[in-house]
Formats: C-alpha cells, structure tokens, sequence
C-alpha cells in the first residue's frame, strides 16, 4: 500500500487533495481491463483503485433493487431492526427550500484513508492494495469501534449465531461487517451486484470501475461531469462519488 | 507447550498409522469411524494433512483475505467439497463426520463453521435447481 503509515494528523487534509491530483496528473499505462479477472494466484495491486459513481439523477425514490440485491448476494436478511446488518440502504432527502427530491444508495464509501483502519487495534479492518476497505473476520474482536469512527455509518455488527451460511461472504456473530464492494465478484472480473441490479431495472445509475485508470467509463464520466464525496471536507478520499446532490 | 505439542502429533500420528495400516495389535486404541464423502486423491498426502491442515488453510485463508490471492489449492471450501458427508450433505453433524468426527476425537474445537458453510458448494446449487424444476412442473 502506498499511504504511509505513520499518516501525521497534520498533513492528513493535505494528503486528501494530494491523492485526488495524482489520480488527475498520472494518464499512465493502463494496467488493467474493466471486465478481465485476475488471474488465480495473483494479489490485488494498487495500480487499481475500485471506486463508483452514483447519479442520483437516475436513482428513483422506492426502488430498492440494488438493497435487495445486496441483501441477496451476501445472505443478510434485508429485515432493519437495530441488531440487523445492513450493508446498503436507500435514504430520501428533500432541499430546504426548494423541496427538491432526491433518492441515493448509502454503504461504506471505500476511503483512500479510512477512519475505521485507523481506529482498528487488532488490525482487522483494512484496505486492500485495490482500495477495498474489508473486515477480516478471522482478527475481529467484535469492539465495534470502527463502527464509531465510520462517518457514514456503514458497518453493522452481526449480533445473532448466523445459521444460512447461503450468501458468497462468510459471516459470523460477533464480528462487524460492511459493504466488500462484492470482493468475490469483483476479483472474478464481475461488478458489485448492487450495480448489476440496478442496470437490470433499465436505471443504470451506478458506474462501476477502476479510478486509477484514466481511459475507464467511470475516470471519463468523473472528468466530465460535476460530482461530489461525501464528507469531502474530512479528506477521506472516498472512492464513491455522487452526481446531482 | 513445545513438547506437549510434539506428544500429540506423536500419539495422533501412531494412532492414524496404527488404524491406517490395519495393525492388528493395536485393535484396542480406538480411532475414529469417519465417512470421508467422496474422498479420492487429496491435495496433498493423507499423513500430512492429517499434521497440517491447519497452517496450510490459516496460510492461504490469510493471503486470500488480506491480498486478494484466489485460486489456491488449500481452500476449506475444497476441503468440504469431498468431504461432506453423502448422507446429510456436510462435513458436520454427526462423529462419523469428517471434520466434527475428528475434531471431537481429539478435542478440538474448531470455529471455522460459525461462519462458513459446511456444505459443498454445489449442493446447494443441485438443491436450488431442483425446487425451481418443482415449481416449474406444478404451474
């Protein structure tokens, strides 16, 4: 991984527009295929870095195709009492104002410097060398602190014996759990399912692809057209984007 | 611990060579009765994976989760897949299971189902397409 360690606070903010140019400047080779999985055998490499582009625009209030499908490919329930893991969720905001309506999927936003990396003290949560922050369950203590930290509340804690091991994410109690950006599909050269499932509804709201790649749709549409991250003023990084917030 | 450890291989590895080989003096060490599913070839020798299952599955589980590295040979999803049990379909259940059999016999626990399954992966796909044809022929 290329960020340093020993991050200092002080130049934390600074590192955050530094990242966002280096994408920007670099136009280099172009390493990697959108759709070409990776050879069996060979480590994600950070000459990807994994990220979306959510335009809220297309994104229809009720529709929750990319929730349920989510729910579907990694065995959660989909029910939302307090003790329940979800991943991903539909919120509706109104302007002040002007009333306007908008619709958006909210799950963990894969930061270039996660908070919940930071805070972790066994070194469970982690970003992968391709910019997938993960939980490795096998180090997870269950503190939950990492849940704390997150600003966007994306991690759930799995609080009941898990009994239908159905879904392609191995999960278990006592250990937190977010969004893996479908590492398993993404790693066979597939898209996350929440992306399939909303090409699937004709709405085609979430792109896809490798940020670190100048030439892919995703860095094209970026280039093109006005987006914001969440929380930017936090120098995150984050590898979700939105459109028409 | 070193030597307790060594004491154990030491025993099990008797025991498995004893029961292996069919030795009729030692009839009276009881081994376990496993149903070993479908068996055959495994990844490596019986006798060594007997010894080392463990570092080669937290070796490679390690470098999968951590690194993304997939496709490697010592995955516990293998190991279910010809394991399981042709009875109930799993490596757990019963003693005569492959993985509960042995880990009870020699007091382990082992934790690894709590969050994997311990079916093979195309059961469920057999058992899934099974309950679509049903539902197909009763429309």
């Amino acid at each position: 991984m290329k960020t340093p360690a020993n991050l200092q606070r002080r130049s934390f903010m600074s590192q955050g527009t530094a990242l966002t140019a280096t994408v920007a400047i670099a136009p280099g080779v172009m390493l990697y295929d959108y759709a070409r999985a990776r050879p069996a055998g060979e480590a994600a490499s950070s000459a990807v870095r994994w990220g979306m582009l959510i335009d809220t625009t297309r994104c229809a209030t009720g529709c929750d195709a990319c929730v349920k499908a989510c729910n579907r490919e990694n065995g959660l329930s989909g029910e939302t009492r307090p003790t329940d893991s979800q991943w991903m969720r539909k919120v509706d905001l109104v302007q002040e104002g002007t009333g306007r309506k908008i619709s958006l999927p909210m799950m963990c936003q894969h930061c270039a410097d996660p908070p919940c990396v930071d805070v972790c003290p066994t070194a469970a949560s982690f970003k992968r060398a391709d910019g997938i922050v993960l939980v490795d369950k096998h180090r997870c203590i269950g503190c939950r602190y990492c849940m704390m930290a997150c600003p966007y509340k994306a991690r759930s804690f799995v609080h009941e014996p898990v009994t239908d091991h159905s879904g392609h994410t191995p999960r278990g109690q006592g250990t937190v759990e977010s969004c893996t950006l479908c590492v398993h599909r993404v790693d066979q050269g597939q898209s996350p399912a929440c992306v399939e499932a909303c090409a699937g509804e004709g709405k085609e709201a979430i792109l896809f692809g490798n940020l670190n790649d100048p030439n892919s749709p995703i860095s094209r549409r970026l280039h093109e057209v006005s987006s914001v991250k969440l929380r930017d003023d936090l120098g995150l990084n984050t590898g979700i984007s939105f459109v028409g917030l | 611990m070193k030597i307790r450890r060594i004491l154990l291989l030491l025993v099990l590895g008797l025991v498995f060579w004893a029961g292996g080989g069919g030795y009729g003096a030692w009839a009276g060490v009881p081994i376990p009765d496993l149903d070993i599913g479908q068996g055959g070839h495994c990844v490596a020798d019986p006798l060594y994976m007997r010894l080392n299952h463990m570092n080669l599955l937290i070796h490679q589980r390690d470098q999968t989760v951590r690194q993304g590295i997939r496709g490697g040979p010592y995955s516990l999803a293998v190991c279910v897949d010809c394991h399981a049990s042709k009875v109930n379909h799993s490596v757990l259940g019963t003693s005569r299971n492959f993985c509960q059999g042995c880990h009870e016999y020699v007091s382990v626990r082992i934790d690894c189902f709590e969050c994997h399954s311990s079916e093979p992966r195309n059961t469920k796909a057999m058992i899934t397409g099974q309950s679509r044809v049903v539902k197909e022929s009763l429309k």
